[in-house]
Order: C-alpha cells, then sequence, then structure tokens
C-alpha cells in the first residue's frame, strides 16, 4: 500500500511540475510580449531562457525517484522489448546459458560437497587419520594408502601421545544378524575405545559404548545406525536395553547413532565393540583403521614426531612370540604419516572431479564466445543506431551501459533456467558418478551452489557483453554513419574480433577434445590388459562368513564350504563353482606376508612380502584364471593337509627364471615351517584393478596348518567368497536357488555382495568410465560449438561481402576460387587455434597423468587425429557458406545496392 | 550554464536560504519567486531555472515546503509554494551558520588585507 500511495503521489508531483514549468514559460511570455515582442518571437525566447523544458522536467522528476534504478528498469524494458523481437536469438542464447551455467553449477556442487566442505563432525579440522608409511612393507603397505595398525599400536600410541586429545581404532566388516527374520548379512564397524570421543558425533537414542562394553570379556552390546534403525526397528525407542543375535552372539542394544552418521567413509548398520584384549596381544596383525582428535593447538607435524618415538617403544612392549625378534618391524621403516581426515575421506578423487570442473568450464568458455560471436552479430546490426545516439550525445559509458544491460540479463535469466538443469544434472551426475565417490550422499544443490551460480551469470554475461562493448561503445561516429553498407566489403576491424573469438573456440575445443581421446584411448588399453579372469559376466560371486560361535571347528568349516559347493553345482546351468579367500578386485586382501624360495637369496636376508589367498579345488577353473603349468589343488590336498602351493606366473618367474621350471620347486614361510611344494603356475591377476600392477601371489589350500601358531592348528578362512559359474549368472531366478541350495547346507548363512565377477570389472574401472563419459560428452560439445562459430563467422562474412563477391564474379573470377577463398579463410583460422591448442594442451595434459593408463600424456595418435577431425569439421562447415556465396548472381548482387 | 559570465553560480544552500527566506514573506509560485529574488537582489543574483526546479522538488521532499493548487499573476492554474514550520526552523538555524560563516569569511578577508 504504502509503495502504491507513494507512486500515486509521485504522479501528483510529476503533474505540478509540468504545470510550474508550463506557467513559468507563459508567464515570461507575457512579460515579454509586454515589453512589445511579436508572440512567437516571446515565446522563442522564453523558451531559449529556461533552457532545456525536458530535461529540467526530467531532474526535478528525478528528486522523487531512485534514479539509477529507474532508468535501468527503463534499459530492461528495451532489453526484454528487443528480445521479443527476435526469439531465435534469445532462445539459442538462453540455452546457451542456462545449460552451460547447469552443467558447471551441478559438477560445482558435487565438488563443493565432496572436496571443499568440512567434514560432517563437530570441529572436523582436527581430526586426522592416523596413517602409517612402511616402505619395507611393499604390497602390504600400498594397498590400504598405507600400513594399516595392529591392536598392540594403538595400545602403545594411545597410552603415550601427547598430541592427541583422542584416539581410536575401527575395521569394517560385515555381519550375520539372526533372530529377527532371516537371515541378515548387514555391515559393521568394530571400534575401539576412544572413536565415539574423537568424532564427537553423539547417539541420537541410549549411550555411547563405555569401557565396559570394550572389555572383551564383559558385557556383549551393539550399537545401531540411524538407517538401520529405522529398517528393522521403525524407529523404535524401546529396542534401547532389547537384544539381537550379531554372528550368533547375543548382544544388548545400548544406542542408536544419528542420521547421516558414517564411520569416517563406511556406511555402517551396526557399530560393534572391538574389543581389544590389552594383555594379550603380538606385534602383529595390521589390519586397523586410526583416527585420532588432535589437541587444540597441535599440528600434524607434531603428532607425526611425538608417534615417531612411540615406534620402537611398541618394538619393545610387545613381541610376535618367543624366539622371534621383535626389532624385525625396524625393516619395514614404519613412520607415521598421518594426514587430514578429509584427505583420508576425499583420497585422489579431486583429480578426477577437477578435470571435470575444468572441462565443463572450458565448454562454458565455448559457449561463451558462441554467445559472444551472437552479440557480435547483433551489435554489428545495431551500430548505425548506435551511431547516431553516439551523434546526439550519449556518453560511452552510456552506451556500453545499456550493452551489459542486455548481455547481463541474459546471463541471469540463463542462470534461472540453469538452476533447474543444475538440479537435473546433479541427479544424473549422482546416478552416473562412480561408485566408489566418497561423500557422496552429501551431495546437494544447496545455498552455495546457488551463490555459485549466480556468480556464474553475471560473470559470463560481463565476459560475454563485454566484447561488443570494447568494440562498439567508442564507435566512430563519422565512420559509422558514413559507411554504413557502402562499402565493397566488411573493414578489416569489423571481422577481427570474431576471428579472434573463433581462434580462442577452435583452441579450447582442440584441447578439449584431446582429454577425451586420451581418455577413450585409455579406457581401451584397459580393456586390452589381460585381468587374469575370464567370461566375467557368468562369474556369480558371493560372500559368505562363518562366524566362530556358530561353527567352531575350522575342519567343520572347510567341510560345510565344500558342501555349499556340491550343492551350487549341482544346481541346473552351473558348469562349475569354487571359493577364495578373495576373488579379484573386491578390495580385499586375505593376508601378505613374506615367504621364500628355495635356495634363493634375498636382498637384506629376508624375502619380501606377498599377496596370500586360499582357494579351493576348481577355483580357477572357475573364476577362468589360466593355469599355466602343473596342476590345480584337489580335495585331498585341501583335507589331506598336503604341503602344496599354487603360485601367480609373476612369482615363478621371479623365483626361478619361468613358469615350467617352478613345478616342484619349494618355498617356505618361516624357518620353522616345513617346505612347501609348487604344485601348480596359474596366470598373473590384477587383484587391485585392471590399472594397478597384478601383485606375486601365492595361493593356498583352504585348510591348512596356521603358520602363526607353536603347535599345529588346522585354520582355514571364515570369510570365503563363492563364484559359480553359469549362463544364469546375475539371473534372479537362479540366485533364489543359489540361496535355497546354500540354505540347505545351514540355514542360519546371509549372503552377501552378491555380483558377477562383470560388475566388479566395471566397479573398478567406474571412475575412468565416468572421467570419459564426461570427457566425451564436453568433447563433442566443444566441437559441435566450435563447428558451429566456424559456420556462423563465415556465412556472415558471405553475407556482409555479397556486393565484392558480386563485383569478383563480374570481373570474371572463377566460382571455384571463391569457394576457397572462403574455406582457405577458415582453414587459417582454424590451423591458428590448432597451432594455439597444441601447445595448450601439450602444457595442460601432464596434469592429467594420473587418469590416464598405458598411453603418453603426449600420445601422438591423439595429437594427430585431434587436428586432423578439427581441420574437417571446418573445412565442412566453411564450404557450405562458401557454395553459397559461389551461387551469388552477379546481376542482384550489384542492383540490391 | 550561466546565461551571464558577470553572475556567480551560488554555493550550495545559497539557493535554499533563499527560497525560504522569500517564501517566509509569502507563498508564491515558481516564476514569482524568480522574480522576488532578482528584484530584491538588484540583479545581483540571478536563479537558473535549471538549479530551481529541482531544488523545490528537494525541498519539498524533505518537508521544508509544501505545495498547493492555485492561480498565478495572470489567474491561470499553477503550484504555490508555502513554507512548513519544518522548513521556518530549517531556516532559521540556516540563517545562523551562515551568518557565523560570513562573520568567518569577513575576519580573514580582513587579516589578509591588513
Amino acid at each position: 500500500m504504502q509503495f502504491l500511495r507513494k507512486l500515486f503521489s509521485r504522479n501528483r508531483r510529476y503533474d505540478d511540475i509540468s504545470v510550474s514549468i508550463q506557467e513559468h514559460i507563459e508567464e515570461r511570455t507575457e512579460e515579454l510580449m509586454a515589453e512589445g515582442r511579436s508572440r512567437k518571437q516571446a515565446e522563442q525566447a522564453a523558451r531559449r531562457e529556461f533552457g532545456n523544458v525536458t530535461l529540467m522536467r526530467e531532474r526535478s522528476r528525478e528528486v522523487w525517484q531512485w534514479a539509477a534504478l529507474e532508468s535501468l528498469l527503463a534499459d530492461l524494458k528495451l532489453v526484454f522489448r528487443r528480445l521479443r523481437k527476435s526469439p531465435g536469438f534469445a532462445a539459442t542464447v538462453l540455452l546457451t546459458m542456462a545449460l552451460g551455467i547447469g552443467a558447471n553449477t551441478a559438477v560445482f556442487s558435487v565438488i563443493d560437497s565432496v572436496l571443499l566442505k568440512p567434514l560432517p563432525y563437530p570441529d572436523s579440522s582436527r581430526l586426522v587419520a592416523l596413517i602409517l608409511n612402511a616402505p619395507g612393507a611393499a604390497g602390504m603397505a600400498d594397498f590400504t594408502g598405507g600400513l594399516r595398525i595392529s591392536p598392540s599400536m594403538y595400545l602403545t600410541f594411545s597410552g603415550h601421545n601427547r598430541s592427541f586429545q583422542s584416539m581410536g581404532v575401527w575395521t569394517s566388516g560385515t555381519a550375520s544378524v539372526t533372530g529377527l527374520a532371516q537371515p541378515e548379512q548387514v555391515q559393521t564397524a568394530l571400534i575401539s575405545d576412544g572413536i565415539l570421543e574423537t568424532l564427537g558425533v553423539p547417539a541420537t537414542a541410549g549411550r555411547w559404548f563405555s569401557q565396559v562394553d570394550q572389555d572383551p570379556r564383559g558385557a556383549k552390546t551393539v550399537m545401531l545406525s540411524y538407517g538401520y534403525w529405522q529398517r528393522r526397528f521403525g524407529g523404535d525407542k524401546s529396542v534401547i536395553g532389547r537384544s539381537i543375535q550379531v554372528d550368533a552372539q547375543t548382544r544388548e542394544i545400548v544406542g542408536v547413532m544419528p542420521r547421516g552418521f558414517k564411520m569416517v567413509d563406511h556406511e555402517f548398520d551396526l557399530l560393534v565393540p572391538l574389543a581389544v584384549d590389552r594383555t594379550n596381544q603380538k606385534l602383529a596383525p595390521f589390519y586397523l583403521e586410526g583416527i585420532g582428535r588432535l589437541k587444540p593447538g597441535i599440528s600434524v607435524a607434531q603428532a607425526d614426531a611425538d608417534v615417531t618415538r612411540l615406534i620402537s617403544l611398541w618394538m619393545d612392549s610387545w613381541s610376535n612370540g618367543p624366539g622371534t625378534n621383535p626389532h624385525f618391524y625396524e625393516r619395514w621403516r614404519i613412520t607415521p604419516s598421518f594426514r587430514s581426515l578429509k584427505q583420508r575421506v576425499v583420497g585422489d578423487v579431486g583429480g578426477v572431479l577437477w578435470t571435470v570442473m575444468a572441462t565443463i568450464g572450458l565448454v562454458m568458455l565455448i559457449a561463451c564466445t558462441n554467445v559472444a560471436n551472437l552479440l557480435l552479430v547483433r551489435a554489428e546490426s545495431r551500430q548505425q543506431e548506435l551511431a547516431i545516439r553516439a551523434a546526439l550525445g550519449a556518453g560511452r559509458a552510456r552506451i556500453a551501459r545499456e550493452l551489459l544491460t542486455e548481455s547481463l540479463t541474459l546471463g541471469l535469466m540463463g542462470g534461472v533456467i540453469a538452476v533447474g538443469v543444475a538440479y537435473a544434472g546433479l541427479r544424473l551426475l549422482t546416478a552416473i558418478g562412480p561408485a566408489d565417490l566418497p561423500r557422496l550422499s552429501e551431495v546437494s544443490l544447496d545455498a552455495r551452489a546457488l551463490c555459485f551460480t549466480l556468480f556464474l551469470s553475471v560473470f559470463s554475461g560481463l565476459l560475454f557483453g563485454s566484447i561488443p562493448v570494447l568494440r562498439y561503445a567508442r564507435a566512430k561516429v563519422s565512420t559509422a554513419i558514413g559507411s554504413a553498407n557502402r562499402t565493397a566489403s566488411a573493414g578489416r576491424g569489423r571481422l577481427r574480433s570474431r576471428n579472434v573469438l573463433v581462434v580462442a573456440q577452435v583452441a579450447m575445443a582442440l584441447v578439449l577434445l584431446v582429454s577425451a581421446l586420451l581418455m577413450i584411448r585409455t579406457f581401451a588399453a584397459l580393456r586390452n590388459v589381460d585381468p587374469g579372469f575370464s567370461d566375467a559376466a557368468h562369474v556369480q560371486t558371493m560372500h559368505i562368513w562363518i562366524p566362530d560361535l556358530l561353527i567352531t571347528d575350522p575342519q567343520t568349516v572347510t567341510r560345510v564350504q565344500n558342501s555349499i559347493v556340491d550343492k551350487l553345482a549341482a544346481i541346473p546351468g552351473v558348469t562349475s563353482v569354487g571359493f577364495a579367500g578373495a576373488v579379484p578386485m573386491e578390495n580385499n586382501d586375505p593376508n601378505w606376508d613374506e615367504i621364500g624360495a628355495e635356495g634363493k637369496r634375498y636382498d637384506g636376508g629376508e624375502p619380501p612380502l606377498r599377496l596370500f589367498n586360499y582357494v579351493s579345488p576348481n577355483y580357477f577353473h572357475t573364476a577362468g584364471t589360466k593355469l599355466v603349468a602343473g596342476r590345480d589343488f584337489t580335495w585331498d590336498d585341501n583335507y589331506g593337509l598336503r604341503p602344496v602351493v599354487i603360485v601367480s606366473e609373476n612369482f615363478a618367474r621371479e623365483s626361478w627364471g619361468s613358469a615350467s621350471a617352478a613345478v616342484g620347486k619349494r618355498v617356505r614361510q618361516f624357518s620353522s615351517m616345513p617346505w612347501q611344494e609348487v604344485v601348480g603356475v596359474v596366470q598373473d591377476v590384477r587383484q587391485h584393478g585392471v590399472d594397478q600392477d597384478a601383485p606375486p601371489t601365492v595361493y593356498w589350500t583352504a585348510m591348512l596348518n596356521d603358520p602363526y601358531t607353536r603347535t599345529p592348528t588346522i585354520d582355514g578362512p571364515r570369510s570365503v567368497t563363492f563364484v559359480i559359474h553359469s549362463s544364469r549368472a546375475g539371473n534372479e531366478g537362479f540366485l533364489a536357488e543359489v540361496q535355497r541350495a546354500v540354505w540347505s547346507v545351514n540355514a542360519n548363512l546371509p549372503l552377501a555382495s552378491v555380483q558377477t565377477m562383470q560388475d566388479l570389472y566395471s566397479k573398478s574401472q567406474a571412475r575412468t568410465s565416468f572421467t570419459l563419459v564426461m570427457l566425451a560428452i564436453a568433447g563433442s560439445m566443444a566441437l559441435a560449438l566450435g563447428v558451429i562459430g566456424i559456420y556462423g563467422v563465415i556465412s556472415y562474412a558471405v553475407s556482409q561481402r555479397t556486393r565484392e563477391i558480386g563485383v569478383r564474379l563480374a570481373l570474371g573470377a572463377q566460382k571455384n576460387d571463391l569457394k576457397w577463398m572462403f574455406v582457405r579463410s577458415a582453414l587459417l583460422l582454424t590451423g591458428c587455434g590448432i597451432a594455439l591448442g597444441l601447445g595448450t594442451a601439450a602444457a595442460l595434459m601432464h596434469l592429467m597423468k594420473s587418469l590416464l593408463f598405458g598411453i603418453s600424456p603426449l600420445d601422438p595418435f591423439t595429437y594427430i587425429t585431434v587436428p586432423l577431425i578439427l581441420a574437417i569439421s571446418a573445412a565442412l562447415a566453411s564450404y557450405l557458406p562458401a557454395r553459397r556465396a559461389a551461387s551469388v548472381d552477379p546481376v542482384e548482387a550489384l542492383r540490391a545496392e | 550554464m550561466a546565461k551571464n559570465p558577470e553572475h556567480r553560480d551560488l554555493f550550495p544552500g545559497a539557493l535554499e536560504i533563499m527560497i525560504l527566506q522569500s517564501l517566509r514573506l509569502r507563498p508564491m509560485h515558481g516564476y514569482a519567486l524568480v522574480k522576488h529574488i532578482k528584484n530584491v537582489s538588484d540583479n545581483l543574483l540571478q536563479v537558473e531555472e535549471g538549479s530551481l526546479y529541482p531544488a523545490l522538488q528537494r525541498m519539498l521532499r524533505e518537508g521544508l515546503l509544501e505545495s498547493e493548487t492555485g492561480l498565478s499573476a495572470k489567474g491561470r492554474p499553477t503550484r504555490i509554494y508555502r513554507l512548513t514550520d519544518a522548513g521556518l526552523r530549517h531556516l532559521e538555524q540556516e540563517v545562523v551558520s551562515f551568518e557565523k560563516m560570513f562573520t568567518g569569511i569577513t575576519r580573514v578577508l580582513a587579516v589578509a588585507k591588513a
């Protein structure tokens, strides 16, 4: 209301001013007439004395206005009117901007949520990941990003450090929950004392674990994740105090963690106390991840130094049993290499994300140059108008403001549509994004992303708007008005800015296409690598874990696993079945330890660490891993505890020169242990992904004498992955039959991680394929935009030079020469762009090195193909308008003037 | 914009104080104001029309004046400007501060001559 009244009273004011001024002039006129002038003369004189009536009126009115805003509104009105008059132009620009800004916003949201925002824990900057470097323990220390922590290390570190407010260790695992409905395999996090204190997130119901819960002989308790609590108990608060069966152990529910709480990067269902036995520990095994909360003011480097001194204290305090050398681990050269927890969570995904961001940003720049080009054409057609306005006294700033108002309006309108595009894009990104993208669940379109959109809209509006402004705001009045359409051909200066834009566009498109092609070549190179298994789409895998409390005797465990194999093999359509401690690309290494070949001397006296896997007979055949020499295990080897092993081809070659030479040779783990005969050699398996070298591997039978106990004890892996070769792999009916087969052996065994080998294989390449898809989209967009840019420039040049073409034709120029003239100018521009782009690409591509596999960032094939593609596209794009030029009728062209 | 180079532009605030002072005598319309100031100052001061009307609007907005529909000397409709109470107070304050300023300037000029 206030506003309306103000508007109303303002109109009254305007009338007042007009009336006053009118009367002022009238009275003066009458006075002058009284002095004896004619009415006409008097009126003229009065007006002259008064000055510019309109200006005076404006100035007087401005008192009542927010002047800048109102004149901006007037400008905006003009902009909208002009845009309505050319809907094609408006639609093209808006769509381009919406796509460009939207795509950038989507990728920015991902980068912001994944890389930039702090982790969702209170005061998370003080959280560090306790990562240890151990260059002497190759293999064991590189597959997890450093050496993991052993329980004894944790006890030493947490008891004696001076840098941490709290610290704890944890590991992820799975457990079967029974007694609720069907047996269910759930994700667990085993956490020690100090973990919850370190992360600092309070329970949403119930309480945290206490010291008592961490006593291995104390009460058995468990905490739930919010998701599991909702899913299984419908969010019922009375679950606190109830009990559930976890791995056949009755545990009391003591608390529920809040929604969104993750154990670092692990989405768990249950939190289970790690319950470290404080007295009965050895130096090994190394399987825990450590996190700590630094005391205020302590840096990561200080914590590193603090814990460095504790390494030898750890070796002095514990041993691996009588007769072992506790300072053996000095050879591993263990040093703390702590880093912020965020770095640990985010990992190296930054490389992929920044590459995608840079790519999308570059596409945006290309789009902006295209829009700038369009605006230049528009400004050119308005040149006369602008020149006249300049002649009438419009300042440079006034004209610049108007041009910029137009481009900013376009940018902002594009930005508004872009929010929708970004929302859709984000859903697409999270859908096709690599499955291992950390913090994916935290990605959303929030206020920060919207600010980014606004920034981008304004920035791009200014960017593509400033080019016509630079060109036309200071149009020379005389040349513009005088020469309009009179010269035979466009002046040099007119085309120059557009040519520069095309060169820039081609250069950027080249950079994008080079990166896209490099990714395609990388992907092809990965596809060509033999992963060490075959027919992956027809190999079903699933994980089964047999808890101690369910079946205590290790021999029975193997027998149960054997029965499952037999039952599975009886399913129709199954050709072969086996199991292993871990299948390739599962990101789970059963064991690493040292093993030496008989008669071979090793640097430093001790053999290096090797990957150990435990496999059933027929596992290799099922997974499609080729037997290179010798034979497979038999069940007799297994149950007879025969001292036999199978080794990988690279291990055989390294130890004995060739695969065939390995058969019959012997290896041994420790001097206290019997020799094991190599009975077979299998091809190398890329255990950690196609892009990682195959680790030299030793395969043991599933049932064996535990090498880590004093007296011979039979042991076998309780957690194994079954592989089933069948043409029905992945089929739902088939999976139901598989489940029934397993439950016919033991109804308390849930199946987990049910997937085909092909799924595992694709997942291991998810990042590469994600980057590939993004770069391919960006590259093709860049190519299309570049081609449109070239087409636009040449066809505009043709339309501007119609008269010149007419003259040339009239004077006898050949049509082919004329066509060639235009194509040549396009190729010249493209050539400049290619030269510029090649230099830029060569300089930039080494940044992508970590994403490439098997090819150099300066891959010659790529650097020859891409310029060729661009040159051919440019030739085609310019040929079409050039043909039009050649079809000009000279008579028409000349008459048109 | 000065039509006569002998007339100096008035310094800021001077136009307002003269308008206020003139309107204190009686309400006037625009042209009458111009003539009044011109006559009273014996042609020494000439009010620019270009400054007058925006200044009037400014003072209207600040509530120093109010305008009403009225008739000009020739009996045609126009707007008559009248001083408000706030305008009167403002004028008195301004006069005091102007006098101080003039005294100051006079003293400085006197010292410079000595």
